[in-house]
């Protein structure tokens, strides 16, 4: 049977290979034959791994022996902050070049051990900073539906794979919204779910009380499945969550469900074919059931500048181990102090050297209370807000994902605070650790081109299941 | 006194000092073992401006301390017990590092 990689998803992919319809053998061929097609100018992959078709014929054996399940044999793509052992990992950066990840990230233990396939390393913006994957040491990840445009960040290169049927899924990591704006700029699902989900153990840390790892999907079901499988508290990793976190409640939605609106939020700097196609959505939740209530999230308007404190500030904890001396690349200096000052400050790039200055200022003792103490309060107030909300019957709060559709390479480049404006709808997951969900909403024209559209379901801590539901609801009509 | 009391003084010491200055970005960098590249250095000083001026608009809001809050505890702790063999891991740390000697990371000496 020949295989149409457009419409595969994880299911009818499994069907497949139990009918025997393809093996894995040749699904991992075809994605390799794609990736050899268009990898060259998209720019996805960092590097595609030499040995798919060995890893193809592990996962044939378990087909064989009966013991195959859900994503035996399906062709992932994972991003380069990731670890699997033995293989180079190196968050694009070129601090960790020559580095080997001497041990398994715990979501690629838990995959390994189903038999998925790794098919390579996913470009991204250097230690996941950035919104476009310019930052990468590498080059730009180009958008599959024009290559003039930004695939989004910092997971680029995932959700360009994920997008030009480079990989059947692909994992992202997401600190203030970096599954899930790439994911709306490409056109497929993105998942960020609740803090401590999932662990992140062998995940390199960027902002460690903010990251989690997520898939990108082409479908609410495929992200399903795949968080489904990745899930689960981990003794390597104390931020996890236990069964009983989160007050556990029957999460059957309704038939009548309730969806928030911050319509206070949705006003300046949002393109208006952006809010065009929310308010298209919103009519599709609608039919599907949902009343739209309009709610009041008052602080929120803070988050990005909640966001832009409290990351740098732990980016610039997190970033000291690179130092010359452990791991990666060393620029030697005349004495020790020289050593790291030259490989800090050569081999990190500009937005990796700016968030460590911004992280320094707001740490430091004199500014201490007015950034960072300040920040940390506003951001229980932010949660509150969310809590309050949800007490009051909201099942999931939209917004759409993005203020715009993707914009162009260079141009937001030189404009860092720009840049970080992308990220106004992202952010505030992550402040307040809630599971949320990208959907591709459609498309907006712009020069002549069809540009996809993100709308994102926020829902309470622990209720994934919840936006999956909904989502599946979103997807239907 | 806790911090909050002296929330105006801090906003204060703020604003009067929201020009960041060029020799700041020096010690900052020195801090964070960051070898700038003096041509680079008036740019990102106006960018860190820019960027803490838009983020010091929390400095408007004055939330209350927030009351302490605990989910519930749990040790998170292994048993300290079964630890893996002396040496199990130490090529495969090793090989990451661009400095070694005879098992040891090898670095400059300090003295």
């Amino acid at each position: 049977m020949k295989i149409d990689l457009k419409n595969l998803a994880i299911k009818t992919t499994h069907d497949h290979l139990k009918k025997g319809d393809f093996s894995v053998k040749e699904l991992a061929e075809s994605y390799l034959a794609e990736i050899e097609k268009k990898n060259p100018t998209l720019n996805a992959y960092l590097e595609v791994f030499d040995d798919v078709l060995e890893q193809a014929k592990e996962a044939e054996k378990l087909f064989e022996a009966g013991k195959a399940t859900i994503l035996t044999g399906i062709p992932l793509a994972v991003k380069d902050n990731i670890l699997i052992k033995g293989r180079r990992a190196g968050a694009a950066s070129k601090i960790l070049e020559g580095y080997v990840a001497p041990y398994d990230a715990t979501v690629i233990k838990k995959l390994k051990s189903v038999g998925a396939i790794f098919l390579g390393r996913t470009n991204m913006d250097e230690f996941a900073m950035g919104s476009s994957t310019e930052n990468s040491a590498y080059g730009v990840t180009k958008n599959p539906h024009d290559e003039m445009r930004v695939a989004g960040g910092s997971s680029g290169g995932s959700a360009a794979a994920v997008a030009a049927e480079l990989a059947l899924a692909a994992f992202g990591s997401d600190t203030g919204g970096s599954i899930r704006q790439p994911a709306a700029f490409c056109g497929v699902v993105g998942l960020k779910p609740t803090y401590g989900a999932v662990s992140r153990f062998g995940l390199i840390a960027m902002g460690s009380s903010l990251d989690q790892i997520g898939p990108l999907a082409k479908t609410v079901e495929d992200a399903e499945i795949i968080f489904n499988a990745i899930r689960e508290q981990d003794s390597m990793d104390s931020t996890t969550i236990f069964s009983d976190t989160y007050e556990a409640r029957k999460l059957q939605l309704q038939e009548k469900f309730v969806i928030g609106v911050p319509r206070d939020f949705l006003g300046e700097g949002v393109a208006p074919e952006v809010l065009e196609n929310f308010e298209a959505g919103l009519k599709k939740l609608e039919k599907a059931g949902a009343e739209i209530r309009d709610i009041k999230l008052p602080n929120i308007k803070y988050s990005l500048s909640v966001y832009y404190i409290i990351m740098p500030a732990e980016v610039s904890s997190n970033l000291a181990r690179f130092d010359g001396v452990k791991f990666g690349a060393k620029i030697s200096g005349g004495n020790l102090l020289e050593d790291y000052l030259k490989t800090r400050g050569q081999l990190f790039g500009k937005e990796a050297r700016r968030r460590l200055i911004l992280g320094t200022y707001v740490l430091s003792a004199g500014y201490y209370d007015a950034y960072y103490n300040r920040a940390v309060a506003v951001r229980k107030l932010i949660a509150d807000d969310f809590k309050k909300v949800f007490a009051e019957g909201v099942h999931a709060i939209a917004t759409p994902t993005t203020p715009s559709p993707a914009f162009k390479i260079g141009e937001k480049s030189n404009d860092p605070l720009q840049m970080y404006l992308a990220d106004i709808f992202t952010v505030t997951a992550n402040i307040v650790g809630i599971p949320a969900l990208s959907l591709p909403s459609g498309f907006a024209e712009v020069d002549g081109k069809k540009l996809p559209l993100g709308f994102q379901l926020q829902t309470a801590w622990g209720r994934e299941a919840l936006l999956f539901e909904i989502g599946k609801k979103f997807e239907k009509i | 006194m806790n911090f909050w009391e002296h929330e105006t003084r801090a906003g204060f010491f703020v604003s009067i000092l929201s020009m960041l200055k060029l020799e700041e970005i020096d010690k900052l960098a020195k801090l964070a073992r960051l070898e700038i590249p003096a041509e680079e250095k008036e740019t990102l000083r106006k960018e860190v401006e820019e960027i803490l001026e838009y983020v010091g608009q929390i400095q408007k809001l004055s939330p209350k301390e927030p009351p302490k809050e605990a989910g519930i505890i749990r040790n998170i702790f292994r048993e300290d017990k079964e630890p893996h063999q002396t040496g199990e891991f130490t090529d495969a740390l090793l090989a990451n590092a661009p400095e070694k000697e005879n098992g040891y990371i090898k670095v400059k000496k300090i003295l």
